[in-house]
C-alpha cells in the first residue's frame, strides 16, 4: 500500500494540492489568500494532466523523429489553456479584492461582514 | 458524413465568433462616439439571434445534427467539432434573442464601452458551451462567460457587488475545475474529449469502473455548483442581487440555464442513458439533489423581503425542477426540462427586468415598497404580474407546460415522492408570487409615498414616460420607467403566454431530439 502511494507520488501531490486548496478558499478569512488557495487547487488539476501525460523513453512530439513514440502533447495543451484561465481568474479575482479594500478598508472577510452588517 | 450546406455550418461557427470579435470593437473604438458600445452590443446580438434562429430552424424542422469540424481536423487528430442538434439549438436561440432583448432594454442604462465587451463576451461564452461538441471545449466557454458573468455583477463598482462577486469568482472556479478533474478522468479512462467519441468509449471501459464513475461525480457536482442547486447555491442569492439590475435580468436569464443545459448533455449525450440504467444510484442521488433544491429554494424565498432575493432563491427551485427533468430520463420529463429550462429563462428575465423599471422608476426595491405600483406603473404592474403567474405555473403560460411535462415524467416513472415535490413548491410559489400582486395591486401606496408621487406629478403609466438620462449609474427615483424596459418586459409576458399556448406544438416539435437524446 505505501510502496504504491510512493511509487505514484505524482497522483498523491495531485490529492494534496487539491485539499490543501480547497481548504485555504474555505477556512481562511483573507480574501487575498483564498485567492492563493484557488491557485493551489487548480495547480493541483494541472499536475493530474501532466503526470497522466507522462511516458518513459518517449520523445516530446514537436521534436519527434517520427520513429519510435512520442509523448501525447494533447494534456499539455489542455492545460497550457487551463493556466491561462487560471491567471484571468486570478487577475479578475485581485481586482475585486482591490475594490473591496477600497470600499472597507480590509481584506479580511469577517471586517468586512462585520462593516456591512454594521450599515 | 453527412453533408449539409455550407451556410449552416458556418453559423454555428458565426454565433459564438460574430460577438466575440464584436468585443473587441468598444474597447478599440469606444472613443469615438458614445454610441460605439452600446451600437456594436444591439448589433452583435441581432446578428447572433439571427444566426441562432437560422439554427433552430434547421435543426428542429428537419431532426439533423448540424456537425462542424473546426479546420476540417476529424476527432482523431484531436480536432474540436461544433455539433448543434435541437435542444442546443433551442438554447442558443435563447442566448440570441436575450441577449438582445436585455440590450434594447439596457438603452436608457449608459455604461462605459468595456460593459458591452464584457456583454458581447458573456453571450459568446454562452453560445460557446451549447454548440460545442467537446467536453474540454466546454470548460473553456464555461470559464469564458463566467469570467464575464463575475466582472459585469461588479460592474458597478459597489463594495457589496465585489463581495459578491468575488464569492461567485471563488464558487464558480471550484465547481468549473471539479468539471476539469471529471473530464481529466474520462480522458484518462478513454483518451478521447469529444463527446461523440467519448459515448461509445465509457461504455467500452465499463459504466460502473470506478473512474467513469468518478468522472461523472466530479462533472455533476461542479456543473451543480454552477447552475446553483441547492445547497451549493450560496454564491447566487447574492450575486443576483447585488448586480446591477438589468446585468442581473441577463444573468438570471442565461447562465445557471447554460449551465443546466451543460448537465443535460454531458449526462445524455457522453455518460447517456445507459450509464444511469447502470448505476441507479446515481440518478437517485441526482434527483434527490434536485428535488431538495425545489423546496429549499422555494422555501428560502418565501423568507426574503427583498424582491430581487425573492426571485434570486426561486431561481434555486426552478433549476431544481429542471435537474428532475433531466434526471427522470423519460420523453416528457425530458420535453419538460427543455420547456422550462427557456421558459424560465423568460419569465425570470422579464421578472428581473420589471424589478429593474420599477427600481429605476421609484427607487422600490422590497415587497413593501411595492403598494400600489399597480396604479403608478399600470404596463409593467401588469407585464410583472402575468410573469409572475407565469413563475407558479398557472395556464396557459410556458411555466405551466414545462411544469405540467416534468410531472408528467414523474407519474410516468412512477415517482410520486416528486409529484409531491413539485406540487408542494407550486403552492410555496404562489405563496410568494401572491404577497406580491396583492402589494401591487390591492395594496394603497403609504401617505407619505403617495404624496411624494403627487409631488412627482402624480402615478404616471409605464409607457408615458419621458426620456431617461443618459448617465453612467442609474438614476435611483425617475416619475416612470423607461420605454425600452417596459417594452421588453411586456414583450416578454406575451411570449410566456404564446409559448403557453403553443405547448403541444413545442412537444411535436422535441419529438426527434428528445427520442435521439434518449435512445444513444
Amino acid at each position: 500500500m505505501i510502496e504504491a502511494l510512493f511509487a505514484r507520488y505524482n497522483y498523491v501531490v495531485f490529492a494534496l494540492l487539491l485539499g490543501i486548496g480547497l481548504y485555504i478558499v474555505i477556512d481562511d478569512e483573507n480574501l487575498v489568500k483564498k485567492v492563493i488557495g484557488l491557485n493551489v487547487f487548480q495547480t493541483g488539476i494541472f499536475l493530474f494532466f501532466i503526470t497522466v501525460a507522462v511516458q518513459d523513453g518517449a520523445e516530446p512530439a514537436v521534436t519527434s523523429t517520427g520513429e519510435g513514440t512520442f509523448v501525447n502533447p494533447l494534456p499539455h495543451v489542455l492545460i497550457l489553456t487551463a493556466i491561462v484561465v487560471g491567471v484571468s481568474l486570478t487577475a479578475l479575482a485581485l481586482a475585486l479584492v482591490v475594490r473591496i479594500h477600497e470600499e472597507y478598508g480590509s481584506i479580511r472577510e469577517d471586517v468586512v461582514v462585520e462593516v456591512l452588517e454594521r450599515d | 458524413m453527412i453533408e449539409p450546406a455550407v451556410g449552416i455550418e458556418l453559423a454555428s461557427i458565426l454565433v459564438v465568433v460574430v460577438p466575440i470579435l464584436a468585443a473587441v470593437i468598444p474597447i478599440a473604438f469606444g472613443r469615438l462616439s458614445e454610441w460605439v458600445g452600446v451600437g456594436t452590443a444591439l448589433a452583435a446580438t441581432a446578428v447572433q439571434a439571427v444566426l441562432a434562429g437560422v439554427l433552430a430552424w434547421t435543426t428542429l424542422s428537419d431532426g439533423e445534427e448540424i456537425v462542424t469540424e473546426i479546420g476540417g481536423y476529424g476527432p482523431s487528430q484531436g480536432g474540436i467539432a461544433l455539433v448543434v442538434d435541437g435542444m442546443s439549438a433551442l438554447v442558443v436561440a435563447l442566448i440570441g434573442v436575450a441577449g438582445l432583448a436585455v440590450a434594447v432594454a439596457s438603452l436608457d442604462d449608459r455604461r462605459r464601452d468595456t460593459f458591452y465587451s464584457l456583454y458581447l463576451l458573456l453571450v459568446a461564452g454562452l453560445a460557446g458551451v451549447c454548440v460545442t461538441g467537446d467536453v474540454f471545449n466546454l470548460y473553456v466557454f464555461l470559464e469564458i462567460s463566467g469570467l464575464a458573468a463575475y466582472a459585469l455583477i461588479a460592474s458597478d463598482g459597489t463594495g457589496r457587488s465585489a463581495l459578491a462577486a468575488l464569492k461567485y469568482l471563488i464558487m464558480g472556479t471550484v465547481g468549473a475545475s471539479l468539471y476539469l478533474i471529471g473530464v481529466g478522468y474520462a480522458y484518462v479512462s478513454t483518451g478521447y474529449l469529444n463527446m461523440r467519441d467519448l459515448a461509445p468509449a465509457l461504455a467500452e471501459a465499463g459504466y460502473t469502473d470506478p473512474l467513469v464513475l468518478a468522472a461523472f461525480a466530479f462533472v455533476a457536482a461542479g456543473l451543480a455548483i454552477k447552475i446553483a442547486l441547492f445547497p451549493v447555491h450560496t454564491w447566487q442569492p447574492d450575486a443576483y442581487t447585488t448586480a446591477p439590475d438589468r446585468v442581473t435580468a441577463l444573468i438570471a436569464a442565461l447562465v445557471s440555464t447554460t449551465a443546466a443545459y451543460a448537465l443535460a448533455r454531458l449526462s445524455l449525450t457522453v455518460f447517456t442513458v445507459e450509464f444511469f440504467a447502470a448505476n441507479p444510484v446515481v440518478q437517485q442521488v441526482l434527483l434527490a439533489v434536485a428535488a431538495t433544491s425545489v423546496v429549499a429554494g422555494s422555501l428560502l424565498a418565501v423568507l426574503q423581503s427583498r424582491v430581487k432575493r425573492m426571485l434570486a432563491y426561486s431561481s434555486v427551485s426552478q433549476f431544481g425542477l429542471v435537474v428532475v427533468g433531466i434526471a427522470l430520463l423519460e420523453g416528457p420529463a425530458l420535453v419538460g426540462a427543455v420547456v422550462h429550462l427557456i421558459g424560465h429563462a423568460i419569465v425570470k428575465g422579464g421578472l428581473f427586468l420589471g424589478v429593474a423599471a420599477f427600481a429605476g422608476a421609484y427607487g422600490v426595491t422590497t415587497v413593501e415598497e411595492y403598494d400600489g405600483l399597480g396604479e403608478r406603473a399600470p404596463y409593467a404592474s401588469a407585464a410583472f404580474a402575468v410573469l409572475a403567474l407565469a413563475l407558479v405555473g398557472v395556464p396557459p403560460t410556458v411555466g405551466f407546460v414545462g411544469k405540467l411535462y416534468v410531472a408528467i415524467g414523474a407519474v410516468e416513472a412512477g415517482a410520486w415522492p416528486l409529484v409531491a415535490v413539485i406540487v408542494a413548491s407550486t403552492v410555496l410559489t404562489l405563496g410568494y408570487v401572491l404577497r406580491l400582486l396583492e402589494r401591487i395591486y390591492f395594496t394603497d401606496p403609504a401617505p407619505d409615498r403617495a404624496a411624494r408621487a403627487a409631488a412627482d406629478g402624480g402615478p404616471g403609466g409605464g409607457s408615458e414616460g419621458g426620456p431617461v438620462g443618459l448617465s453612467g449609474r442609474p438614476v435611483s427615483r425617475r416619475r416612470s420607467a423607461g420605454r425600452a424596459i417596459v417594452a421588453v418586459t411586456v414583450a416578454a409576458a406575451i411570449a410566456a403566454v404564446v409559448l403557453g399556448f403553443a405547448g403541444a406544438g413545442i412537444e411535436s416539435l422535441l419529438e426527434p431530439t428528445v427520442s435521439t437524446l434518449l435512445d444513444n
